[in-house]
Parts: C-alpha cells; structure tokens; sequence
C-alpha cells in the first residue's frame, strides 16, 4: 500500500430556488485520505465552477482500487505546477503497477528535479499507455526493448556484522 | 618477438537479470527464499513470482528492488514476459529450479550456515569431536600413502 489512494468524489452546489436539481460533479482524485481527498476536490471545483464547499455538499465519495495490481504498466502523466518563477505542464511517463503508484512517483520525482511539493502540483490526466508505440520519453522506451538484460556489476552488500574491521573485501560483484 | 602471442579475449560471465532469471531474496520477509523474474519494471525493481510448492518456501508475485535479491545462475529458458503465475510455475517445475539450487554449493553453505547457527554448546562440541576424527582418518591415510611411496623409491 503506497502513500496515495484514488477516490471519486461526487459532489454538487446545495439546491436552490432557483435551481432545485444541480449539475452532479466527478472528480478522481489522488489523496493520502478522503479529508485531503474531499479538500482537494473543492480546490479543483472552486477553480472551474463557482460552486463553494460553504454553498455545497459531496453525495459520495468512494476509493478506487487498482484493477490489475500485479501487472506491470506504462502511465502517461499530465501536470500543470508551479514553479518558483511560473507556471507550466509537463507530460511525463512512468512505469508501476498501478495508477496511485505512478503518481506517487511523480510527486517523488518532481519533488527531486523540480523541488515541486504537493501543493504546487495538479495532476491533470493519468493514461494506461497500451501499446508500446504510444510511449514518447526515451526513459520509458529503454525499458519496453526486446530481450532486455543488464548486469548488476557493483554491489556493496549491506553491513551484515557489525565488525568495524574485516580481514578480507568484500566482493563487489554479481 | 619470434611470434604473435595468442590472447584470447572474453566478455565477462555475469549473471544478467532478465525475464526467467531466477533470484535469491537477501532482505525482509522471504529472506532466503527463490523466486524467478517475470518482468523487468526499472533499473531497480522487477517483478517476481516464486511459485513453489514447500512450505514457507513460495512469494507471492510483487515487485522488489534488485537491492534486496541476489541473482543466481539458475534460468529458466525461454520465459515469456509477463508470464501468470500457472505458467511460472510449470516452467519452474520444468527447469527443476528447486533441485538445481539444492544441489548447488551456495545452498549447500547456506544450509550448513543456518545448520551451525541453532546449534547448542552440546552440538558444538559434538561437531568439534567428529571434525577431530575426521581429520584423523584422513591423516592416517595420508601417512600410510606417503610409507609406500618412500619404500618402494
């Protein structure tokens, strides 16, 4: 189980009036917990409707696991963040299980590169990337080759004794 | 230089991962225990399936960092990518994995390890015993071989 859950949360402006019936809302959104994820969907909601958490309600809000958790899959991401001097989208490309992990590895990833924090992030869309052909990054593509094979030609075993000193190196090979 | 001299250059023999590579846990939970890779995920991670039929011998499919495995020079030939675990499982009981790693002389040391670890003072001492005699009878041996040869030059 990874840090982030996938939730879809349902949620409408409270009936008026003058509008009985509104327009129902869906969003899936990537939280560590149904509190973050039902903030986060008055964030995105308060930026495209002028809808409120004060003037509205969630009907439901359900986690959404992973179909196929043990397949290996190629994710394409978009992402609008900002930066200290602005504001940009990227599309990035990860390889995991599932959809929750690859966006954890975003934030991980954009946090080591970019210096980004959740906060800055919005994650626009999260593709299953099917054929290997929709595939764009060369880190991706270095992966899916035919045959693929690599040496681990330089292992420094974990400390297995605490002995300060030993009488023989260690092998540092396969 | 009366000739050319002859060198004979290869490519050094490492044990690759790659789809059928058969691994060996080092860390965590299924610490000594085999699986085999059924796809490779990144530069660190693959995922494994260890379809075997002991007890407390078997890991279930995930992926794992390459940090927390060894690999073995057991292969099992022409794994598809991406196998299910029916399918791991009959290759595995094909390649005879199992066999292959008991015979080997890296699970024989292990075993031997472990073996001598539990052992009580008592056990110890036993082991301590048997050596000396072995030792001993090897000696003898040894001694009678090298009389003959002296007497018979």
């Amino acid at each position: 189980m990874g840090r982030l859950n996938e939730y879809q949360v349902i949620g409408r402006h409270l009936p008026t009036d003058t509008n009985p019936t509104p327009k129902l809302y869906r969003m899936r959104i990537f939280a560590p917990n149904t509190v973050v994820a039902k903030s986060r969907f008055w964030y995105f909601l308060m930026k495209l409707r002028k809808v409120k958490k004060s003037n509205g309600e969630i009907i439901t809000i359900n986690l959404i696991h992973e179909r196929r958790p043990t397949k290996v899959k190629n994710f394409g991401i978009w992402i609008r963040y900002d930066s200290r001097s602005g504001t940009h989208n990227m599309y990035k490309e990860y390889r995991e299980m599932s959809r929750t992990e690859a966006v954890d590895a975003l934030y991980q990833d954009m946090a080591a590169r970019h210096r980004a924090r959740f906060r800055s992030i919005h994650i626009l869309k999260v593709v299953e990337l099917e054929k290997t052909d929709d595939v764009k990054r060369p880190y991706i593509k270095q992966l899916l080759s035919k045959n693929l094979k690599f040496p681990l030609p330089h292992r420094v075993p974990k400390a297995t004794s605490k002995a300060l000193f030993s009488a023989h190196r260690p092998t540092t090979f396969a | 230089m009366a000739e050319k001299a002859e060198i004979e250059v290869k490519a050094s023999q490492w044990r690759l991962v790659e789809v059928g590579r058969v691994v060996l846990f080092t860390h965590g939970q299924y610490t000594g225990r085999l699986a085999a890779i059924v796809e490779i995920i990144d530069h660190k991670r693959a995922l494994v399936d260890g379809p075997s039929k002991k007890e407390n011998a078997d890991v279930p499919r995930q992926s794992v960092t390459l940090n927390n495995l060894i690999v073995t020079p057991i292969v099992i030939a022409k794994l598809p990518r991406a196998a299910g675990r029916g399918a791991v499982a009959k290759a595995w009981e094909k390649t005879e994995v199992e066999k292959k790693w008991n015979e080997s002389a890296w699970a024989k040391r292990r075993e031997q390890r472990e073996k001598r670890h539990n052992l009580s003072d008592f056990d110890r001492f036993k082991v301590l015993r048997l050596k000396k005699q072995a030792r001993f009878e090897v000696r003898k041996a040894h001694a009678k071989v090298r009389a003959s040869a002296k007497s018979s030059s």
